[in-house]
């Protein structure tokens, strides 16, 4: 299938100055591309240039064939929209007023509404759950509700590509995954193409079907979200000193504390992360066990902890590995459990508690 | 619910402006009943004097004032829709205060060599003067991107116009120059008929025009970017509407000097009364409002210390001014409650 919208040897930036080469970017329908990198990197500059808000310094783009800057200000209306980062504070608008100037390249010279354009209006606004707000002032609904309210009204201009600058900025966690819900849902029911800017990297590998990492002066890459989001690519794109990144849940670390570890902490299946991440926050190293890579709570513990004893998937621990446990643990203050019971494969981990106990160095959760 | 809104706030605005026109044509310094006005008007009166009074003096001067008054508003709202800036208005942005100077100039300049200016050459002058002041304030906009400080700019560049103006009134030795130094103040008085066609004339052509970009003024109120992407070429519609506003507040300025917060107190009520900021209303219903704004205004300033006349704009900023003050008072707590 071909790209719906592409770029050609686009440059971009302002002034007459690039700030970004070789900018390559193609999309199909029903596809979302996302843009990720650092602050600054030249995100909202690309958006921009896409949407016709900034001249490009070279080439061009193509929409659907045609280039965005060879067709009139109304035709390029009709096919794309935009929602933008910035605050908008029309005055004394209500929701559905700001929906229906979406309405605006359809209307004739003075923008007077017809029955039609309502009926669409009031179908966008339905499509992202507002009905009820239609009444409801602009200004006056929550950074969540705005968000919704703008996205419908770029779907009231009826178009085939939708350009989103951050749109997750100034929501929580629920409107984030709420907003992005709808329009992963959007997308396939209206077969749009969506290019848009994220700063959530486990929320942009999720979402989109194409990356694009945007890296200061250049496009650095551009791939699946599988080929984009490891651990080490991450770590660069964001020249992560401190901290870790981790691709498969998409979540970050901080750094783990220096230094020989002062607690030995027993766990598996989930049950030590909370525990890894209060000792982090509380600046103790910490030494883990034993846990193979499989585990659940293996990546924190590789990304937190001073000290962490392997074992490999689905085997049964070695002698050798309980011994080396034994060794790290004689060295700590102490040691905390936070398996609730031992599963026969986990004898080495009971005879490991047994140990810490016999030294006295068994201490509980708290 | 709201076209009703919007459909009475309209009759109330003509009834006022009714009032108003009546309220004005028989009050001054010849008090007038009411039945000998509407004589008078319909040209049944016996009473040539009054008759001549009402004729000749006051409809001149109250059509004028109407009309100017509302092209003052109209003006201060394209302004406040080009800065995003509520408080913007041709006299606060200097705008009045450059086509005043331009005016001055050219009318002592004029004077020296023993001609009149006519109003043609008055409106060019004034609109020079405009344009070249709105330049200025553009040159501020693009430094600095705060509401507060592009008007503290506009003010200074309406302070640095009217002392130049003051000197050149002041030094320059004529007679006529005590037809100038009250124009100066703003006044409507002295307007003539032929001012009043003239008047018309300019105003029919710009009012229609901005009208008719009812629609991407609309959109601009979103802001440049959405503008941009609803398919308004946006910088050949920052230049009509610069253009305009600039027509407009010449005209004003060169008929009848310099006019304070019409052009921020008028859209700032109408936009309360009508409940919306939607041109394709907002424009009419400023014209009107602005209409009847000026002639109350006007109305006291001929008749409060009769024979003495108030400046016209003194009269407007007693009224205006506190508006002002009440909306961004308003307007502040408004953003603290958002932000809090």
């Amino acid at each position: 299938m071909k790209p719906f919208l592409h770029t050609e040897g686009l440059a971009v930036g302002y002034n007459g100055r690039p700030l970004l080469e070789e900018v390559c970017l193609a999309v199909r329908r029903g596809e979302i591309l996302t843009l990720i990198g650092p602050n600054g990197a030249g995100k909202s500059t690309i958006l921009k240039t896409i949407a016709r808000q900034l001249t490009p310094i070279r080439g061009t783009v193509y929409l659907d064939g045609d280039s965005v800057w060879g067709m009139p200000e109304g035709e390029l209306a009709k096919r794309l929209a935009l929602v933008t980062t910035g605050r908008v504070d029309p005055e004394l608008m209500t929701c559905l007023d700001v929906v229906e100037t979406g309405r605006y390249p359809y209307t004739g010279r003075l923008g007077i509404l017809s029955r039609e354009d309502r009926r669409i209006a009031a179908e966008a606004l339905a499509q992202v759950g507002g009905e009820a707000l239609a009444e409801r002032p602009f200004a006056c609904i929550s950074d969540g509700q705005r968000q919704r309210i703008l996205l419908a009204r770029a779907l009231c201009q009826q178009p085939d590509v939708i350009v989103l600058d951050e749109p997750t900025s100034y929501l929580d966690i629920r409107h984030k995954l709420e907003l992005l819900n709808l329009l992963k849902r959007l997308v396939h029911q209206k077969q749009l193409a969506v290019v848009m800017s994220l700063h959530e990297l486990d929320l942009a590998q999720r979402v989109s079907d194409t990356v694009v990492c945007v890296n200061g002066s250049c496009i650095e890459r551009c791939g699946t979200p599988e080929e984009i989001f490891t651990a080490d690519y991450i770590r660069r794109l964001y020249g992560l000193t401190g901290g870790s990144y981790e691709p498969v849940f998409g979540s970050v670390e901080l750094e783990a504390v220096p230094g020989p570890p002062r607690v030995f902490v027993i766990g598996g299946g989930g049950s030590g992360v909370p525990v890894y991440r209060r000792l982090q926050r509380q600046g103790i190293a910490f030494a883990a066990g034993i846990l193979a890579p499989n585990d659940l709570d293996y990546p924190t513990a590789k990304a937190l902890a001073a000290c962490l004893v392997e074992e490999a998937p689905y085997a049964p621990i070695r002698p050798e590995a309980l011994e080396a446990a034994k060794q790290t643990l004689s060295a700590c203050e102490s040691a905390v459990c936070t398996l609730p019971e031992f599963g026969p494969l986990n004898e080495a981990n009971r005879a490991l508690w047994a140990f810490a106990g016999q030294l006295g160095k068994q201490s509980a959760l708290d | 619910m709201r076209q009703k809104k919007i459909l009475r706030a309209f009759g109330l605005l003509a009834v006022l402006l009714a009032a108003l026109l009546v309220w004005n044509v028989n009050a001054g310094s010849v008090n007038l009943s009411l039945g000998e006005t509407l004589r008078i008007l319909m040209r049944q009166s016996t009473d040539p004097v009054a008759s001549r009074i009402v004729w000749n003096i006051r409809l001149p001067r109250i059509l004028a004032a109407a009309m100017l008054g509302g092209a003052l508003s109209v003006s201060g709202f394209l302004l406040q829709t080009f800065f995003a800036n509520p408080i913007a208005g041709p006299f606060v942005l200097g705008i009045s205060s450059g086509a005043k100077l331009t005016v001055a100039l050219c009318m002592i300049l004029l004077l020296q060599r023993g001609m009149v200016m006519n109003s043609a050459a008055m409106v060019a002058a004034a609109f020079a003067g405009s344009l070249a002041a709105m330049g200025f304030i553009l040159l501020i906009s693009r430094r600095v991107h705060s509401m507060s400080l592009l008007v503290v700019g506009g003010i200074m560049v309406g302070y640095i116009c009217s002392a130049i103006t003051d000197f050149a009134v002041t030094f320059a030795e004529d007679s006529n120059i005590v037809n100038l130094h009250n124009w100066s103040m703003g006044s409507f008085s002295g307007m003539s008929w032929a001012n009043v066609r003239d008047i018309a004339l300019i105003l029919a052509v710009t009012l229609t025009l901005t009208f008719l970009l009812s629609k991407p003024i609309g959109a601009y109120q979103m802001g440049e970017a959405y503008a941009r992407n609803m398919g308004v070429n946006v910088g050949r519609f920052r230049v009509q509407l610069i253009l305009l506003s600039s027509v407009l507040s010449a005209c004003v300025t060169a008929f009848a000097g310099p006019i304070s917060f019409v052009g921020i107190a008028v859209p700032h009520l109408m936009k309360r009364l009508l409940g919306t900021a939607k041109p394709l209303v907002l424009i009419p219903a400023c014209f009107l409002g602005g209409a009847a704004f000026c002639l109350f205004c006007d109305l006291l300033a001929r008749t409060l210390f009769a024979p003495t006349e108030l400046s016209i704009s003194s009269v407007t900023a007693v009224f205006g001014a506190p508006v002002v003050i009440f909306m961004m008072l308003n307007r502040h707590d408004r953003e603290r409650g958002g932000m809090g």
